[in-house]
């Protein structure tokens, strides 16, 4: 008894300071954030007045607000799609071929361990226009038209989401690699016996055994897509997410917000709906994941 | 068969080198930029004609990126120091401790996990500000100084170590924290290890918070620095992909020492679900 | 581990720390502009020379988040004492509470009238207090490039003087590829430059139009002259004409500097980083006129006293010696010499008339505006929107300039009725 009593004893003292590192710093900030949104707050002025849900309301008549949750959804939906089934591909050939795995394996991860910073204003230097940038030169070169990539209102979110899928493109195929070299040798070797072709083990065996691997990426790559701001406010004209916002995420509203225009009510009001959309998301992936595991 | 086996190995090999090169290019155009001077930059050459390295010169003695680096390091290093303590100390509390509370507390730890930084950083910056933290080191460092990601990472490690191990040294009469330090650390390395580049990685390269909270441009970690180089007006691509390249330069040599740790560490973050 | 904590914890106590100087200090803020930069060190090493009791801490931040630094630092005590600002700010910062007016014993409405131009005092004045002064005032003139001149033909020493020959010099200027892409700018079209300025002052007024209504609280560029000719003249530029676009190489700075535009209107503060670069050889003259009509820009950035500063009445004395140093005709020459913004002095000004590059800002300073901005950036954006709009979407110049105007009202309705 004695014994336990010191253990328990040891045991708050262990975590005494982080307990309170996370209320102080995770917990209560997180409150303090949907107290501010509930007031108009512009950081000048002493006090914060409670206006309600005003701007919940006042936000979605925003014009440029509901662009950001537009674009926001379009990074998620043009990026995740690419970046899944690009690395599964990837993974797939590096899990046919038995030398050099390692060695492929190593350059694709590289960007992912990049500073996102440097990585955006290489990509910026090489979407420039004619006669400097290098992807024009390279269309030139091969008879095509110049295209103007980031200074379009149509091409700039999906060149940045190019950029976006060869960052993250490493971390995938590495995951699935796992994937890959966890499922059992006999289930192929049984289905090639059976005289199923490769085409039919893809589908039939490898992806639903993989099943929970690409819905755990599709889940976190949907949270980076949706978290989307150094490459914008890095790629964009003065950080600006333009042009005309037309790759503005919500992130960099809320930067803009509260930290260029002061408001900090209405910035609150985007983060709590970010971290909504969050929410949903990884409880679409608990239910889908609990249900796998039946499978 | 064998031949057709042979040939989807050898289309395999050539795609995946073409992809290889993709993947590759943008670090060597990068590179190769930096190493060109004004009058060459606007050439699409590979190699430079005159490779020069007036750029990097220029960088290290014109500009404040020697001072970035030197804070980026000691942010990384010092965030990392204290993630790798509370979060493994935690890790094995919570693993090894029957106290409690126990599941609440993993529990509302491993829930932080969902608040997105984005959420934290305006009230993160009233704190600052009222505390009058403005300008510290410690400004940019105090968010990161736990991690719960680590603290799932450990536990989950610190599982794993046999009960009377600790039990036979709580015995011998070896203090708490004798046992952590002396028994339980040691047995749990290769996590450690791991936990420890992913925590200098993220550090190094976190953008959002240090943009937020830097205030005077000698407080600028590299990523920060990076930023602010480059949108200055008056614009030089061999000097921006100079710095570029400076910022990834540590992190590249980094990867290549630790590269197994890294891919285990990606491995390990995806097959936890 | 405990040797590992109490290290950690003095790291964090000396980090923290603060160094105590026994001599008055005041901390000088401005945004980083190289030229700039390295004169206020100069004249910061002469002033502590001449007051050697007081200690100037210099310190100087990018462009884009200079605002956001400053309104997070006043209100939390950590701030500037001398602050350098753009005289469009001053009713923002003095309704939020960070400036003091100038002290009137010391800087007296002779002292103002007497000594700057007479727009800086109007610019500076806030209900009916002075609250900043400059070192120098800057305007806009047409700089070309004459080996680019040369090549395409046309006389090296003679730029275009109307708005007709320029549209015309310009399209010689340009040159395209097989593919009809430009490699080189007849003249830079830069909205987030110095464009929206010429557009704003000076094309609208050229085209018999006033942008705002004397308070500065209405939008009139829509309302009065030409209307959206003047957005009609300046996106043919990009889209008919193609002598350029916004983004070419990245910015028009750049594209001059590399000798890939042939023209670019900017101010005087780019004189010199273009001195630096070798092997340009630029020219300068006055802004095209139109149908007789010259306009130009005028813009300054002014010293003020925060409200840091009066916690301590050594600070606040050393504060205004600082400013008025700084207003000095010793000042405002070394100014001119080192970062070529002009004289805000008349006197001073006059002596550099027939200067072959000052003169022609010089000149321009005579029928200069300077817009009254209640939030720059914001209505930059409006500018460079309208441009995109017609650019990059097709949208008629007509409606393209009218939601400019209906968003700058915006602007200007959300700052005035934040003044009481």
């Amino acid at each position: 008894m004695r014994l336990r009593q010191k253990k328990i004893i040891t045991a708050y003292t262990f975590l005494a300071i982080p307990l309170l590192f996370f209320i102080v710093v995770r917990f209560y900030p997180m409150v303090y954030s949907f107290w501010l949104s509930f007031t108009d707050w512009d950081l000048i002025s002493p006090k914060k007045n409670f206006i309600g849900l005003l701007n919940y309301i006042n936000i979605f008549k925003d014009e440029v607000f509901v662009k950001a949750i537009i674009n926001t959804l379009k990074y998620v939906a043009f990026g995740v799609p690419a970046v899944i089934i690009v690395s599964l591909y990837l993974a797939l050939v590096l899990n046919r071929i038995k030398k050099f795995q390692g060695f492929y394996r190593l350059l694709y991860v590289m960007p992912y361990i990049t500073p996102l910073v440097a990585v955006s204003w290489v990509w910026k230097w090489m979407y420039q226009q004619p006669p400097i940038g290098f992807i024009n030169n390279l269309l030139t070169i091969l008879g095509l038209d110049s295209q103007p990539f980031l200074m379009s209102t149509s091409q700039a979110l999906p060149s940045i989401v190019v950029t976006t899928v060869w960052v993250n493109l490493g971390y995938c195929v590495i995951i699935f690699l796992a994937g890959l070299q966890t499922i059992p040798q006999e289930y192929i070797e049984a289905a090639k016996i059976d005289g199923a072709n490769r085409r039919q083990i893809l589908w039939r065996i490898t992806i639903p055994l993989l099943n929970p691997i690409i819905v755990f990426l599709a889940v976190t790559q949907s949270i980076t897509f949706l978290r989307i701001f150094t490459q914008v406010y890095n790629m964009t004209d003065q950080g600006s997410g333009g042009p005309l916002n037309s790759t503005k995420p919500l992130v960099l509203y809320i930067y803009q917000k509260a930290f260029m225009s002061f408001d900090m009510g209405t910035a609150a009001t985007a983060t709590v709906i970010l971290f909504g959309i969050i929410m949903i998301i990884t409880l679409v992936q608990m239910i889908i994941l609990n249900k796998n595991i039946e499978y | 068969m064998v031949k057709r086996d042979r040939l989807t190995t050898i289309s395999a090999y050539v795609f995946l080198t073409i992809f290889a090169v993709l993947m590759v290019f943008p670090f060597i155009w990068m590179f190769s930029s930096s190493f060109k001077d004004s009058g060459e930059i606007y050439e699409f050459n590979l190699f430079p004609k005159y490779p020069t390295l007036y750029n990097y010169q220029y960088i290290f003695n014109y500009s404040l990126f020697p001072r970035w680096f030197l804070n980026s390091l000691l942010i990384a290093v010092v965030t990392t120091v204290s993630v790798l303590f509370f979060d493994s100390l935690i890790g094995y509390t919570l693993a090894k401790f029957d106290f409690p509370g126990r599941k609440l507390i993993f529990i509302l730890i491993l829930s932080t996990l969902m608040i997105p930084t984005e959420m934290l950083v305006i009230p993160w910056y009233i704190m600052v500000r009222n505390l009058h933290w403005m300008g510290t080191y410690w400004s940019i460092m105090f968010p990161g100084m736990i991690s719960a990601f680590g603290i799932f990472l450990m536990k989950q490690f610190m599982s794993t170590i046999p009960n009377d191990l600790i039990d036979a040294a709580r015995i011998d009469g070896v203090s708490e924290f004798g046992i952590f330090f002396k028994i339980v650390l040691p047995l749990v390395k290769p996590a450690l290890a791991t936990l420890a580049i992913f925590n200098f990685i993220g550090n190094w390269n976190a953008f959002l918070w240090p943009l937020i909270v830097t205030s005077s441009p000698k407080m600028y970690t590299l990523p920060v620095g990076v930023a602010y180089f480059s949108s200055e007006n008056s614009m030089s691509w061999e000097l921006i992909m100079t710095g570029a390249a400076v910022s990834t330069i540590p992190l590249i040599i980094f990867f290549l020492i630790f590269q197994k740790q890294i891919v285990k560490g990606i491995t390990m973050s995806g097959l936890k679900g | 581990m405990k040797r590992f904590f109490v290290m950690l914890v003095l790291l964090a106590v000396i980090l923290t720390s603060f160094a105590f100087a026994a001599k008055t200090k005041i901390t000088y803020w401005q945004y980083f502009y190289e030229t700039k930069k390295n004169t206020i060190d100069q004249l910061i090493k002469e002033f502590e020379r001449q007051y050697p009791d007081i200690e100037v801490e210099h310190v100087t931040f990018p462009y884009a988040n200079y605002n956001q630094k400053v309104a997070s630092s006043i209100p939390a005590g950590v701030g500037p004492d001398v602050i350098n600002l753009y005289y469009g700010w001053i009713p923002k910062y003095v309704t939020s509470g960070y400036l003091i007016p100038l002290p009137e014993d010391v800087f007296s409405k002779e002292y103002l009238q007497s000594q700057f131009f007479s727009f800086v005092s109007k610019g500076v004045e806030f209900n009916g207090k002075y609250y900043a002064l400059p070192i120098a005032v800057r305007s806009l003139a047409l700089f070309w490039n004459k080996k680019l001149f040369e090549k395409a033909g046309l006389d090296p020493e003679k730029p275009p003087t109307t708005l007709q020959e320029l549209v015309e010099y310009a399209k010689k200027l340009t040159i395209y590829d097989k593919k009809g892409n430009i490699v080189q700018e007849g003249l830079t079209m830069q909205p987030s430059g110095q464009g929206h300025h010429w557009i704003r002052e000076v094309l609208v007024r050229e085209f018999g139009g006033v942008p705002y209504t004397s308070d500065a609280r209405t939008v009139l560029y829509d309302k009065t002259g030409a209307g959206s000719d003047v957005l009609k003249f300046y996106t043919d530029l990009i889209t008919v004409d193609r002598v350029g676009y916004p983004g070419f190489m990245n910015d028009d700075v750049t594209a001059f500097k590399a000798q890939k535009a042939a023209m670019t209107i900017d101010g005087s503060f780019r004189i010199g980083t273009l001195n630096k670069i070798k092997g340009l050889d630029w020219g300068v003259a006055e802004l095209p006129s139109y149908l007789g009509v010259k306009s130009n820009f005028a813009s300054f950035w002014a010293n003020g006293i925060t409200t840091n500063a009066t916690k301590d009445p050594k600070k606040l004395e050393a504060a205004i010696k600082f400013i008025k140093f700084l207003s000095s005709p010793e000042s405002m020459k070394l100014w001119l010499k080192n970062v070529g913004e002009l004289p805000a002095n008349p006197e001073l000004a006059k002596q550099y008339f027939d200067d072959p590059v000052y003169g022609a800002f010089l000149r321009g300073l005579e029928y200069a505006h300077a817009t009254f901005f209640v939030d720059e950036s914001a209505q930059r954006q409006v500018m460079m929107d309208a441009v995109d709009k017609v650019v990059l979407k097709g949208i008629a110049p007509e409606i393209a300039w009218k939601e400019a105007a209906e968003e700058e009202q915006k602007v200007l309705d959300n700052f005035w009725s934040s003044v009481h």
